[in-house]
């Protein structure tokens, strides 16, 4: 292995981790480590106080029911939002008062690191998880399958993507990150101008999150594929259905490109390869244009799945059947293929010339057409329908309101000219902020007020809901509004300083946004703590609170661990619907036992070795790379030497199931 | 598509061996692969190390073709692609597949190369002379 | 959609809401399909291992090309060899349709040594031209050179580890039908490696040659 070329201490032991790559001298990050010392510690004593070890290891690490990982990634996403979230109020904190002879609390080789980790931290660990979240916990019961078609896989993938997750966090207290911006672009993340351990963490904490995410997405295809419930043809899918089933087609094109992309990175960074060094014939540019072609389709990995539950969440409260299904279905095929043919309006400014710069500014702009035609059909499900202003359909609302004006900021960057005035500007960022805020994140969030019900059998409280509702969608616009300004004014991103002050009041308002979305955050966590204190009264019963059109409703909420007692058979694109209204009568008899996969405890093992690989990398401790490396390996090996992976759910189990389930029905009413 | 029908296929035989969909080659086929891909491999060997064709271009362009037709003969004896393969989505996997290689191929290909003609044009005789002047 | 979709599931004219019977989805009846996407997904690693090495196919930075560098014979034994492994892999399959097992395991024996010897050429043509100066350091035509190449040479040998490892399963618990799958997913993995050699052959060492 080629080392590079550092005077930084080396020992064969601790590799290049000395005590000095802890951060001691930075007080906000003794204070912060301080702060997740003890709140850690508080954790595990209440965990171990409440002898909880052995039910989280049992009933949730290692079980295989994709809605138990579901939920699990959703938690780790909200988590890492709350880091991701700290990251953004200290950049706005920082350039509301970094002007003129004031710098700012921020040193700028910690800002670079904050706004470096928050990008990546927002993208991977948030918006990712909570994406594939709510896919996984939703898809299968969806399509009235038992479960995935690879269960131990989603585990083992969730893991992954967790792993992943730690190994970012570790840069906090250990060594430092990238000072690259998300996409640590070379020739700033060689090794050249990046030595220490910074973009190396990058590296591998997206190296093993991508794993899991490749697999989960092979999973997800092959489940909406082989898995659905008979009648269940394509254009009988529910819409969300469809959208996971183009992202994850997505996930399966798009990942494996950034897998290949950071492989070669490190390769230039550990082995003096020159694919994107300035010298002996490298091109960073090819950087750029690979992880482009891995990063637009990101972005609609990210949003399809947004769509989704806006067509679902519209459809149920406007109690109408969706508009225009079939151009729904189209619009998320064209999108997908299309999502992979936009790339270079990433860097229009490149020097690729016209004729390049015109066609991918064409194709951009052709993107538009059938996510416009999403929004109208939207719109037209409303048309005359009986709305509920429920939570969900509120964020929905607003979705539309704001990702149209962020939709169309985006045409305008769509015209390579008008790039050439905002690329690289606040512009920019105002105009993505606009697209994930209000597209997926409120999509997020859309989802979860929508299928918690489902998913924890009580409502999500409408109160605390509404107030963070509000204090988020007005916080929104006060932080990203006065950004549009800026960048038309011609500032440029990732500023940890200004000499303007006439600038400055804009950035206050911007903070003063953030803090806005801070209280719209505590309202929800709030929204969580007194929907569980006050579970019994928003307790639902029926399994269907909304009066819903699809097969998860269903169900019982939670659903039992088989999902379904019977196979449901479907005749329509509601199928839930159109069972309501034939009058369908929940089976009381004739059940069979039930196939299920066994739990299994190899994703964690698997993922934690890929942690310690992972560290071992970052820190050239070469020893302890080869020893997880090789248990990796020879951990999954071992794995396939059991061949004892399922069991049945007896008939006096599922009887008693679905016994107690109707009989809270009867005395309910 | 009509999984409806997959579905009840797979309801009416039970045994844990039931693989009707998966490939199943025969040794008439895979010998035929074999042959033919032993033909398409010696093919554009000999003609690069005989040089046979002077003409660089052509050369190239015959054995991009022959390597397409041998990736087609390895897909249909080895891999035992054909379009009712898992309902069809093997062949739609693929088709994707090849749709989303050519694009980062092409696409890379193209992209870079505008780029280098644009920002690093070579240089000139007049450019050198300017430089030197 | 059509009227026959309906018909199974219609009981007295009026639609039925459950199957009367547990639906029997053979274990791992998704296998065969989700590993064929996961190498559709590996293709595209390929790609852009492709797409470098055309990018800087010509960035030799003063140092030697494909003309001074790639002995055809040798590639030519060496695509011999994993073609000789593809056909026998083949026939392990044939053998496996018939429940042969130690015949079974023959086969792969005879391929996982053709896939060895492959490995072996190779690692001795990356000696060749490191012990000549050619390191993948030197020039991006080299680094782009070595990663695509050896990226298939590292996934040959990921194969052989699996097929090591099958052969003990096959051997102590027989050709099960969860051995028969892994042996029919490895053997798609194998021919997969195959059609990617196509293209580094094709694309890295013939079109090298010529221009």
């Amino acid at each position: 292995m080629m080392m590079s070329p550092q005077t930084a201490p080396f020992s064969p032991i601790f590799g290049r981790l000395t005590l000095d790559s802890l951060p001691l001298h930075e007080p906000i990050v003794v204070v912060t480590f301080i702060m997740v010392i003890i709140g850690g510690i508080g954790v595990v004593g209440a965990i171990t106080y409440f002898k909880a070890w052995g039910m989280l290891w049992r009933d949730w690490f290692t079980s295989v029911d994709h809605k138990k990982i579901g939920v699990m990634y959703i938690v780790l996403g909200l988590i890492m939002f709350l880091r991701g979230f700290t990251d953004a109020m200290m950049m706005r904190a920082q350039q509301a008062i970094s002007f003129g002879s004031n710098e700012g609390y921020l040193p700028p080789d910690h800002y670079n690191q904050i706004f470096t980790a928050h990008g990546v931290i927002m993208i991977f660990f948030v918006a990712m998880p909570l994406v594939a979240g709510l896919m996984n916990y939703v898809v299968p019961l969806q399509i009235g399958a038992r479960d995935v078609s690879f269960p131990m896989l989603n585990n083992f993938s969730f893991w992954m993507t967790a792993a992943g997750a730690v190994i970012t966090m570790i840069s906090l207290f250990v060594g430092n990150y990238a000072r690259t911006g998300w996409l640590a672009m070379p020739p700033l993340s060689g090794i050249g101008a990046s030595p220490d351990v910074g973009v190396d963490y990058y590296i591998w904490g997206l190296q093993v999150a991508g794993v899991g995410t490749l697999l989960a997405g092979v999973n997800l295809v092959a489940t909406i594929l082989k898995m659905r419930a008979p009648g269940m043809t394509l254009m009988k899918m529910p819409i969300f259905t469809w959208s996971a089933l183009c992202t994850n087609i997505l996930i399966v094109a798009a990942f494996p490109v950034l897998t290949a992309v950071l492989a070669l990175l490190s390769l230039d960074r550990y082995a003096d390869t020159h694919f994107f060094t300035s010298t002996l014939g490298g091109n960073p540019m090819m950087y750029v244009n690979l992880i482009w072609i891995w990063g637009h389709p990101e972005v609609y990995i990210l949003i399809l799945p947004a769509f989704g539950v806006f067509s679902e969440v519209v459809a149920t409260f406007s109690r109408k059947r969706l508009f225009g299904y079939s151009s729904m279905v189209y619009a998320l095929v064209v999108i997908t293929i299309l999502a992979y043919l936009v790339w270079l309006h990433h860097f229009f400014t490149m020097g690729s010339g016209a004729n390049v710069n015109a066609f991918f500014g064409i194709t951009t702009m052709i993107i538009s057409i059938p996510t416009g035609a999403k929004i109208f059909n939207w719109l037209f499900t409303m048309y005359r329908g009986r709305i509920n202003f429920e939570l969900p359909m509120m964020w929905t609302v607003a979705f539309m309101l704001t990702f149209v004006i962020g939709g169309m900021t985006g045409v305008l960057l769509a015209v390579p000219p008008a790039d050439f005035v905002l690329h690289n500007s606040l512009f920019l960022v105002a105009h993505f902020h606009n697209v994930i805020i209000g597209g997926v994140l409120f999509g997020m969030f859309a989802g979860i007020n929508y299928w918690w019900p489902k998913a924890f059998g009580f409502k999500l409280d409408t109160k605390w809901g509404k107030r963070s509702f509000w204090l988020w969608v007005s916080g929104f616009y006060f932080a990203f509004m006065p950004l549009y300004a800026l960048g038309l004014m011609g500032v440029t991103r990732r500023l940890q300083h200004f000499d303007d002050p006439s600038l400055q009041p804009f950035f206050i308002v911007a903070a003063f946004g953030a803090m806005l979305i801070a209280l719209g955050i505590a309202a929800m966590g709030m929204q969580f703590y007194v929907s569980i204190r006050n579970r019994e009264q928003l307790r639902d019963l029926t399994g269907d609170p909304w009066g819903a059109r699809t097969l998860e409703w269903s169900t019982s909420s939670p659903p039992p661990d088989y999902n379904f007692a019977m196979t449901p058979v479907v005749h329509d694109n509601d199928a839930w619907w159109d069972m309501k209204q034939n009058g369908y009568q929940r089976p009381d008899s004739g059940f069979q036992p039930i196939h299920m996969p066994k739990n299994t405890g190899i994703g964690v093992i698997l993922a934690g070795f890929s942690v310690a690989f992972g560290f071992a990398m970052v820190w050239h401790i070469w020893w302890l790379a080869a020893i997880s490396l090789a248990s990796i390996i020879g951990g999954a090996i071992f794995h396939t030497f059991n061949y004892d992976r399922d069991f049945f759910i007896p008939e006096e189990e599922v009887i008693r199931v679905e016994g107690q389930r109707n009989a809270a029905l009867v005395e309910q009413g | 598509m009509n999984s409806a029908q997959s579905h009840s296929a797979a309801e009416s035989s039970h045994g844990h061996d039931h693989h009707e969909e998966t490939p199943h080659g025969s040794l008439k086929g895979y010998l035929i692969g074999f042959v033919l891909s032993v033909v398409l491999t010696a093919i554009p060997f000999s003609l690069v190390m005989t040089g046979a064709i002077s003409d660089a271009s052509a050369t190239a362009v015959i054995i991009l073709g022959i390597a397409v037709v041998q990736i087609l003969v390895h897909m249909i004896y080895f891999l035992h692609m054909n379009v009712k393969l898992e309902n069809g989505w093997s062949m739609m996997a693929l088709i994707f597949t090849v749709i989303f290689v050519f694009i980062t191929l092409a696409g890379s290909i193209w992209v870079m190369h505008n780029m280098n003609a644009n920002m690093m044009p070579q240089m000139t005789q007049q450019a050198m002379a300017n430089m030197s002047g | 959609m059509n009227a026959e979709t309906y018909e199974p599931y219609m009981r007295g004219g009026r639609p039925i809401y459950h199957l009367p019977e547990e639906p029997h989805h053979p274990d791992g009846h998704s296998t065969m399909l989700g590993f064929w996407i996961y190498l559709m997904s590996d293709c595209l690693i390929f790609a852009v291992l492709f797409a470098t090495y055309a990018v800087s196919s010509h960035s030799f930075a003063g140092g030697p090309g494909p003309h001074e560098l790639f002995e055809l014979p040798l590639v030519a034994l060496n695509t011999a060899m994993l073609l000789f492994s593809s056909i026998t892999y083949g026939f392990a399959m044939l053998v496996m349709d018939q429940g042969k097992k130690g015949a079974t395991l023959a086969w792969l024996g005879v391929t996982a040594l053709f896939g060895l010897s492959f490995l072996g050429i190779e690692l001795y043509e990356f000696h060749t031209l490191i012990t000549e100066g050619a390191t993948p350091e030197s020039s991006a035509f080299l680094s782009a050179f070595f990663t695509l190449v050896g990226t298939h040479g590292l996934h040959v040998t990921f194969g052989l580890i699996w097929m090591a490892t099958l052969m003990v399963q096959v051997s102590s618990r027989g050709l099960i039908a969860a051995n028969k799958r892994r042996l029919m997913c490895l053997s798609m993995f194998w021919h997969f490696l195959d059609v990617v050699w196509i293209g580094v052959f094709t694309f890295v060492y013939l079109m090298g040659s010529i221009q």
